[in-house]
């Protein structure tokens, strides 16, 4: 309530310095947990940029809609992690609020229960953090929701090309310890990685889950050690990427390849601690040698006070430029108008130009290595500026 | 073999630090405290933010949590719940309004905790492997054991062999007969209810040197904290810490041995079955 | 007494014929709090079935509710079965689980019983995640169906209709003096040869078996099955909560209970987006100095006042 007026103030503001003309408001509801198991991650990918783009719309007067400068009303909304929360908060948008657009919520689960209801009132939804190989069927149903992050395939087989690398060039062999937590997206991560691994002829030598919430994970470890694998692969989230880290640097393990997936491209990753994880891969990745990048993660860190992650972060802004430019190009609030423009048309973005075949972008890293204090993308898919995997070398 | 010992030792250490100051709110002060994992929560939150603004040692951060925990929860009990237990007329009545009460509480922690910070308390301290009897472990968890021992012993000793310990342990058997010998019961609870913020507080500032905390991990350490009090029997120290120590090997043991995906199932597995054989808990008296 | 329950099953149907309108008059959000107000008015009423008269507090709603919605998810994503025979399933297995968890407590009480039904909640919730894992290696469980919230709001009352005629049938029956006698004095209850034992597994079952189907039914509203979120201990606490704030000695005591909380959690969370958590804490706080015996404690005693002024 009190951040709503300071915004509106604050566009206020501005609007009388730079005298621009401005009649209308655009209404732009976002809702994403600020409290629950997934805040901690959504405080870091996803609101700082919401944030970040409403104020550096308004800052210039707002988006120029068919000849008119419209600024944007920012209506925010915790969902507490929860997703009967969440839906009923997507229905107040749409019903009670009427905004004209909304942010794509945070987590796939969250994109699929609120995608009926955007779907119903028609709005455009260009979900970042969500990946699925149900692309088809979702986008098939839901025509409104498009995907810009990847696939759970992609990010597997990101590993795996890495994995083929290192094994050619002799710095592993066929053997791999392979760790996931026993929640949705590990679970299936871990699934498909079972599979193709194998395919390539490796061996999975340890392979075993560990639940969410896990406060030790130092068993996991020691067996992963003791597996002798070169390899090791976790697919985990937040608060165990920074647990098997430092249980891996307690346990001095032996790897050439050591990889965690989310939370491992945070900053925060890298400030607990240090030069320790030089090296290490985990799943995002962003070039941060690209002018326009450098340029976003500059005014990031200005305005938020943040460092942006080296993962989502790029692309859950880039989405809102789509919005932006979808808006401004079709000149028009009218949502079916603007949906279309977004399949119809390539869009300039931080992360390059973007366009969508069937609702898809295949626009998006998939994994990273910290390289000495820099988290850089090593594969990805149509995206420019990979640098060599390097090995680990230690945990010093 | 050795290995899940040791590690499994050390996790016991970190759950006697959940566990034992709840056990002292729930026993003593018949306060069921739901925010109790928010407390510990917010002890993290102090280890965290001093350190990383001001470079201030968890160590340090420990002395200072304890004046402002045991202040802190005093007032909590002194002016929240006190007016609770002054209404209710049986112990089930209390029950269900500190479960309402504290429930209420929790949520206004974790408000305050997320305006402070709502990403992760990401540090690290003391991160550094340690060798016990050939077994790698980390300094911060063998730290946190040795201040949980301590704790323990202090307790048992405080409660053993002192005239204020005594009389705490009077309540702890009955309110009643307590204020009948001349104990200042209301007294004497808000000192077992602040003391026992203060175990937790303290906990979760050191926990926070080797677990990665965020505001909303408090009801992790509450459904822990729930479960070791009353496997061990409320009102015994005794107990709260020898089924932190089970829980520990355990978990160790079936994450090393069997499966590390079943490490929280057997943890509540062995609860069940402990109180199938008995009813009351490890130590608990039958009330009936 | 006879006279006053076949009163409040005339009150009871009154108000469900005109609850049946409400997705006429609402639609988007105020349908969509309706179908929570449902969800939680089933939940609560279920778990007044067996913890009103018997005074034992359980937080195993989770545990019923998470089977019905992880059935239902794992048949239809990755079985490909309907919808509607996995809602029977689920009515089953919550039942038989239900029917396990009821014996397994017979030995415990008070605070014991409390957090043993906790625990077991946890365990099942941790053994349902590790067999996802290991044995069924789902790509995410998607309910995708053609479900509208009016549907689901109108199965939501039905369920809480059929839990509330179960209730006020036992209510009538030897079943339900006997409750009341445990509830009064378990001791004195076993004395006078009530089975106790039996009496308290079959109101557990009832319990466990309408929680699995409100699970069940809200799968496809959450469309994404995690099995972490469906078990999440968070929702047992509520359901203790709403059905105490309502107070647990009436059958219709959850019904009072839910509709205010959720209009005052919705007031809050559209209000103070930043700390809406916090608000919603004060709030509890006082709700719980406001109103000592619940709002049916409120509403009994404006009523009583009401007789003694007229």
């Amino acid at each position: 309530m009190i951040r709503r007026s300071v915004l509106a103030l604050a566009s206020a503001v501005i609007l009388a310095t730079t005298s621009a003309f401005a009649e209308g408001v655009i209404k732009l509801g976002a809702i994403s947990p600020k409290t629950g198991p997934l805040a901690g991650g959504a405080v870091v990918t996803q609101w700082p940029n919401i944030q970040l783009w409403v104020e550096q719309v308004n800052a210039v007067g707002g988006l120029n809609v068919g000849g008119e400068m419209m600024t944007i009303d920012l209506i925010e909304y915790d969902d507490k992690t929860n997703p009967g929360e969440h839906i009923k908060l997507a229905q107040r948008l749409a019903t009670q609020d009427k905004v004209d657009f909304v942010v794509a919520p945070y987590g796939t689960g969250f994109n699929i229960a609120s995608a009926p209801i955007y779907g119903k009132f028609g709005y455009p939804m260009i979900a970042v953090s969500a990946i699925t190989d149900k692309v088809d069927e979702l986008t098939g149903r839901y025509p409104n929701l498009f995907f810009t992050l990847g696939t759970t395939t992609a990010f597997v087989e990101g590993v795996k090309s890495i994995l083929m690398e290192q094994r050619d060039a002799g710095a592993i062999g066929n053997e791999i310890a392979m760790v996931n937590v026993a929640d949705a997206f590990g679970i299936e991560l871990a699934d498909k990685a079972r599979e193709l691994f194998t395919a390539e002829g490796f061996k999975i030598v340890y392979d075993k889950s560990y639940p969410l919430g896990t406060p030790d994970l130092s068993p996991v470890m020691k067996g992963a050690k003791d597996s002798g694998a070169k390899a090791f692969i976790a697919w985990s989230y937040p608060p165990d990427s920074f647990g098997l880290a430092e249980q891996a640097i307690i346990e001095d393990l032996d790897v050439n390849v050591y990889y965690s997936a989310v939370a491992t491209s945070f900053p925060a990753f890298s400030n607990a601690f240090g030069s320790k994880i030089n090296n290490v891969l985990g799943a995002g990745g962003t070039n941060v040698d690209d002018p326009k990048i450098a340029e976003y993660r500059e005014a990031h860190l200005k305005i938020t006070g943040k460092v942006a992650d080296y993962w989502a972060s790029a692309n859950t802004y880039a989405a809102l430029q789509i919005l932006e430019q979808a808006i401004v190009g079709a000149a028009t609030l009218d949502r079916e108008v603007v949906t279309q423009y977004i399949k119809d048309n390539t869009f300039d973005t931080v992360m390059g130009d973007l366009n969508f075949k069937n609702n898809f972008s295949n626009t998006f890293w998939s994994v990273g290595q910290w390289q000495d204090g820099v988290f850089r993308g090593v594969k990805g898919s149509n995206v420019d500026g990979a640098v060599d995997v390097r090995l680990k070398d230690g945990w010093k | 073999m050795i290995d899940i010992l040791i590690s499994g030792l050390l996790l016991s250490g970190t759950y006697a630090l959940v566990a034992m100051g709840l056990n002292l709110q729930y026993g003593v002060a018949r306060i069921m405290n739901l925010a109790n994992g928010e407390v510990l929560v917010l002890g993290a939150l102090a280890a965290f933010w001093l350190y990383t603004t001001s470079q201030v040692s968890p160590l340090l951060t420990v002395i200072l949590v304890i004046p402002v925990s045991f202040t802190g929860n005093w007032i909590i009990y002194r002016f929240l719940l006190t007016p609770l237990v002054k209404r209710s007329k049986t112990q089930g009545a209390l029950e269900v309004d500190s479960i309402l009460a504290t429930f209420g509480l929790s949520f206004i922690i974790i408000g305050i905790i997320v305006s402070i910070e709502g990403g992760f308390f990401a540090y690290k301290y003391l991160s550094e492997p340690i060798r016990i009897l050939g077994s790698t472990t980390s300094l911060n968890r063998l730290l946190a054991f040795l201040v949980a021992a301590l704790i323990g012993v202090a307790l048992y000793l405080w409660l053993n062999f002192s005239r204020p310990g005594v009389a705490v342990r009077a309540v702890a058997v009955s309110t009643e007969a307590s204020g009948l010998v001349g104990i200042n019961v209301p007294r004497v609870s808000a000192i077992a209810f602040a003391l026992g913020g203060t175990i937790t507080a303290v906990g979760g500032a050191l926990i926070s040197t080797f677990i990665t905390l965020d505001a909303s991990m408090g009801v992790v350490f509450t459904l822990k904290a729930l479960i070791i009090v009353i496997m061990g029997g409320v009102g015994e120290i005794r107990g709260s810490i020898i089924a932190a120590g089970i829980l520990g090997v355990v978990e160790t043991g079936v994450a090393t041995l069997v499966d590390p995906g079943l490490t929280l199932a057997s943890a509540y597995l062995i609860f069940v079955l402990i109180l199938l054989f008995r009813p009351q808990g490890l130590f608990g008296k039958h009330t009936t | 007494m006879k006279r006053s329950n076949w009163q409040e099953l005339i009150w009871a149907a009154v108000i469900t014929i005109l609850a049946a309108f409400w997705p006429m008059l609402a639609n988007g959000y105020w349908l969509g709090i309706g179908v929570d107000v449902m969800m939680y008015v089933a939940l609560a009423t279920s778990w007044v079935l067996f913890s009103g008269p018997t005074h034992y507090i359980s937080l195993a709603s989770a545990a019923f509710f998470g089977v019905g919605g992880f059935i239902v998810g794992t048949g239809m994503s990755d079985y490909g079965t309907s919808f509607w025979s996995m809602l029977a399933l689920s009515a089953v297995v919550g039942a038989i689980l239900a029917a396990l968890i009821g014996l397994a407590t017979l030995r415990l009480s008070g605070v014991y019983f409390v957090i043993f039904t906790l625990g077991l909640a946890e365990m099942i919730r941790n053994l349902v995640s590790w067999v996802q894992n290991n044995f069924l290696g789902s790509r995410g469980l998607y309910v995708l169906t053609d479900f509208s919230d009016e549907h689901l709001f109108w199965m939501l009352l039905v369920t809480s209709c059929s839990i509330y005629l179960v209730g006020w049938i036992i209510s009538r029956s030897r079943l339900g003096f006997a409750m009341r006698i445990i509830g009064g004095n378990e001791t004195v209850a076993r004395h006078v040869g009530i089975n106790t034992s039996m009496a308290k597994v079959i109101l557990f079952t009832t319990t466990g078996l309408f929680g699995a189907i409100v699970g069940a039914i809200i799968a496809p509203r959450w469309s994404y099955i995690e099995p972490n979120q469906v078990f999440s201990p968070q929702l047992s606490f509520f359901v203790v909560i709403m059905a105490l704030l309502g107070g647990s000695g009436r059958l219709w005591g959850p019904v009072v209970g839910v509709i205010p909380f959720l209009l005052i959690w919705n007031w809050v969370d559209a209000n103070f987006p930043n700390q809406s958590i916090l608000v919603l804490g004060l709030a509890f706080l006082l709700i719980v100095y406001a109103l000592p015996n619940g709002f049916v404690g409120r509403i009994e005693d404006l009523h009583n006042k009401m007789k003694r002024h007229s």
